[in-house]
């Protein structure tokens, strides 16, 4: 068990910063298109964290020309470039699942302190 | 020689190259010792004895301590066979490490013993499908008919018929599994999928049979055409 918890630590980035759901982050994503790589920006509310160590996923959402998108993210993975947090919200649970059916006004969230 | 005797440690997940997870099981495989050679003049066929793991010298059995009496080595725990090409230019009393054995991309068959499953019933170990379990049925998990009385079946039930029994703790060959990686440091081999048995449980890696070229090999003669 604990050879498996040494790698899985090896594969682990030490540069991810720490965000809660709720939190407003902007995904720096780094695409291949061909033999070019850039890096592509995505910007949203982290509805949910899963899993841990090496193998932690986010999921985050935003609203874009009225469409709900979301994208879950490997939060180790070397195909993010890097999270930035943009503002940190206060929320009373884990999942923000509930935002899917609330828009506008209403799917605000109150900032953290 | 592409093979070697290693222990499960466990299953994980790791980024390759490209950045995309690869799901992978860790073998630790420590050197193993070459025991003894079966040559094809004496035995008849071609393969090294590998062996693994620590005993202490009096829990070796005495037929057996010869072997390493003669070679002047450690006594090892487990014993294995590997029929593979390149067995009889190993030396023995030697080492053989996993960085001897392998290296990143190569094709794999990992020979192990499944997870013991206890008493199990048709259901489970055979896929058979359940009848009803209400409107007045009487019949919810069994085996289903064994066979006719008199025309066609000839009032006997036939060997092998699938019936309920033990599942499991058996011989299990998973073919053709790319090494991920290879740790020379630790001894690691890390395995892409899933392989057979529990954690801690002994495992025979060799090169994949569906890798080798051979005359009788499906895989290569398509490749050829």
């Amino acid at each position: 068990m604990d050879l498996i918890r040494l790698i899985e630590e090896e594969q682990m980035r030490h540069d991810v910063p720490s965000f809660r759901p709720g939190d407003t982050i902007r995904v720096h994503v780094r695409i291949r298109e061909g033999t070019r790589e850039r890096v592509q920006p995505f910007e949203g509310v982290v509805i949910a964290r899963k899993g841990g160590a090496s193998h932690e996923t986010m999921t985050v959402r935003r609203v874009s020309y009225g469409v709900g998108v979301e994208r879950t993210f490997m939060i180790h993975s070397p195909r993010i470039d890097k999270i930035e947090v943009l503002r940190r919200g206060k929320v009373r649970r884990a999942k923000l699942y509930y935002l899917r059916n609330l828009r506008g006004k209403a799917a605000r969230i109150k900032e953290r302190v | 020689m592409k093979g070697i005797i290693g222990l499960k440690v466990g299953m994980t997940q790791i980024f390759d190259d490209e950045g995309r997870a690869v799901p992978v099981t860790v073998v630790l495989a420590e050197p193993n010792r070459v025991v003894r050679k079966r040559t094809p003049e004496k035995n008849g066929y071609a393969a090294a004895q590998l062996g693994v793991g620590f005993i202490r010298p009096h829990k070796v059995r005495r037929p057996q301590s010869r072997d390493f009496e003669k070679l002047g080595i450690e006594p090892v725990r487990w014993l294995r066979e590997f029929r593979l090409p390149g067995a009889l230019e190993l030396e023995e009393g030697s080492l053989h490490r996993v960085e001897d054995a392998f290296s990143a991309g190569d094709l794999v068959d990992v020979i192990g013993t499944s997870k013991g499953k206890g008493f199990q019933g048709a259901i489970r170990r055979w896929g058979f499908h359940r009848g009803p379990m209400t409107h007045g049925s009487k019949y919810h998990r069994g085996p289903g008919s064994l066979n006719a009385r008199m025309s066609g079946g000839g009032g006997r039930v036939f060997k092998g018929r699938k019936l309920p029994g033990h599942m499991g703790h058996r011989r299990v060959t998973v073919l053709k599994l790319r090494v991920e990686r290879v740790d020379a440091d630790r001894n690691l081999l890390m395995i892409r999928g899933a392989i057979p048995g529990p954690k801690g449980s002994l495992v025979m890696v060799r090169e994949s049979v569906r890798a080798r070229p051979s005359a009788n090999n499906a895989s290569n003669a398509r490749k050829e055409a």
